[in-house]
């Protein structure tokens, strides 16, 4: 009742994340690791310095569905992806690390 | 513009203040402009404001897809300081702290520039001698900085925690005697009266959709409110710059972050100017109301939703109670948050874009309050001459790629930590 309140209200409530292998736990066992997506270049090929750049520093940023890491740092401390709104603080899904998101 | 002063306002209060002029126009967007500024916050509306001023460009619109002063210029919390460590942003912050002097003179309203101080509190020897190191640096560049012990400390903050159960006890502290405060709103209203009375347009509730781009050069926006044609533009939406990067192609150093603050229920003085906690990320003022402002860090994930959860609250304000046993007294009256544009080293871009005409001044990280003036003076610059403002050089766009990065903090390119 008090969370159906609170997401109908738009009031402030914590993230409530499911651990892949823990399951659901409170936002304040987590830390963030940012964009899932980002690929590091192959190794022992040729890398531009434009493909470094961007792998280094630029980011999509969306607004919107977003695709991050997420470490489960006080409980089992693997890391796992989390398929998140950054609009609106939904979690539409969350993946074990070598899963990709098919959508 | 009629000009504000005791005898305007005397003239007012005899008959109730019914006469007053609006502060600036509604007007419609016309056809075409000179130039168009994008965000009608602190740094578009100084931006314009300096273009019409400095540059002779009559001819502007600022398109606000809200209304002005609602975004991050209405959210901070409200503190000046120039107090870095790299040159490049000493000169630049202190150039802002310089024009924040006669701002209220200059815009003939009254921003309530007050210099109370700031001060960063040490609590450990290696961060004294970090503190010690950074105030130099600003010596260096002409900017008055004291280090504190921890009994000079005590004298200005005499209620925060010195006893022998302190976790994280104070040994001293950074002062930067001419930091401290401005009300938000008034610069926002300062800089809008101003430009509007330099002939520049404010139109609020008009959301660019898309830009016209013709042969690598920008010649009009597409706006909620129709077509607009120009030959120039500058983002200055803060929070929302990948959006609108995104239309035009562009993938920047930047991720969008919320950062809240809050009040407590307003009480009588008891801090004077600023104070930051050196053992964690919380900050502290006093308002002229009363209410003790207060923030920290970011909520630490990627966000747009101009509104944050509770356990990054509950946890800046432990380490308040803990710098400050009293806090734990009061109850906070409201809190809010805004999306910061962190970008990946920590400060802010002002250049031009691949696209002829198209301006960008972004990358303000929690910063950006401080230096609404000195950005629009930098940022109007780079527009009217298409060059760099000597002040801006170092926070061009291609520092991610040469290398020349301006990390204060040193912490890479996790945004969401700093």
């Amino acid at each position: 009742m008090k969370r159906v309140l609170v997401q109908k209200l738009g009031l402030a409530d914590m993230l409530e994340i499911k651990c892949p292998y823990c399951g659901e736990r409170s936002q304040n066992e987590f830390s963030y690791g940012g964009d899932a997506t980002i690929k590091r270049p192959e190794l022992n090929s040729e890398i531009s310095d434009l493909e470094w750049d961007s792998f280094v520093y630029y980011r999509n940023n969306p607004r919107g569905k977003h695709l991050e890491l997420w470490h489960h740092t006080s409980g089992c401390r693997r890391w796992f992806k989390v398929h998140r709104n950054t609009a609106t603080h939904e979690i539409i899904k969350t993946l074990e690390i070598q899963e990709e998101l098919h959508d | 513009m009629k000009k504000y002063s005791i005898f305007s306002l005397i003239k007012n209060a005899f008959n109730g203040h019914k006469n007053w002029d609006v502060a600036w126009r509604d007007p419609e967007p016309k056809k075409e402009y000179d130039a168009i500024i994008i965000g009608g916050g602190g740094h578009g509306l100084a931006t314009a404001y300096h273009l019409a001023k400095d540059y002779g460009i009559k001819n502007i619109a600022i398109l606000e897809k809200g209304w002005i002063g609602g975004g991050n210029i209405g959210r901070n919390t409200t503190i000046l300081r120039s107090n870095y460590m790299h040159d490049a942003n000493n000169l630049f912050y202190d150039h802002g702290m310089q024009m924040w002097k006669d701002l209220s003179q200059e815009l003939n309203y009254n921003v309530m520039y007050s210099p109370r101080g700031i001060l960063n509190l040490a609590h450990s020897d290696a961060q004294i001698n970090s503190f010690s190191r950074r105030g130099n640096s600003m010596r260096l560049n002409g900017i008055d900085a004291s280090l504190l012990g921890r009994e000079e400390v005590r004298k200005m903050i005499p209620f925060a925690d010195f006893s022998d159960n302190a976790r994280f006890p104070i040994f001293g502290g950074l002062l930067q005697p001419i930091g401290g405060t401005a009300r938000h709103d008034a610069v926002a209203w300062g800089y809008a009266r101003a430009a509007d009375d330099l002939g520049v347009d404010i139109i609020q509730h008009c959301e660019v959709n898309s830009f016209d781009i013709e042969n690598g050069k920008v010649s009009g926006v597409q706006t909620s409110r129709g077509n607009i044609k120009t030959k120039k533009v500058g983002l200055c939406v803060a929070g929302s710059t990948s959006i609108l990067a995104e239309k035009l192609n562009m993938t920047l150093p930047i991720e969008a972050h919320v950062l809240q603050a809050c009040v407590s229920e307003p009480v009588k003085p008891m801090l004077d100017g600023v104070v930051t906690f050196g053992a964690g990320h919380f900050y502290c003022s006093q308002s002229d109301k009363g209410e003790m402002v207060m923030g920290g860090d970011l909520d630490g994930y990627n966000s747009y939703a101009q509104r944050g959860n509770l356990p990054t609250i509950q946890h800046v304000l432990t380490e308040g109670v803990a710098l400050f046993p009293n806090l734990s007294r009061l109850k906070i009256l409201r809190t809010w948050g805004g999306i910061m544009d962190m970008s990946m080293d920590g400060s802010p871009i002002i250049d031009k874009t691949h696209i002829d005409g198209v301006y960008l001044n972004c990358g303000w990280c929690y910063g950006g309050f401080k230096a609404t003036p000195v950005s629009g003076l930098t940022f109007a610059h780079t527009i009217a001459t298409n060059e760099p403002h000597e002040l801006s050089i170092p926070f061009k766009l291609d520092r991610f790629h040469t290398g020349h990065l301006l990390d204060e903090k040193g912490l890479g390119t996790k945004t969401w930590i700093s």
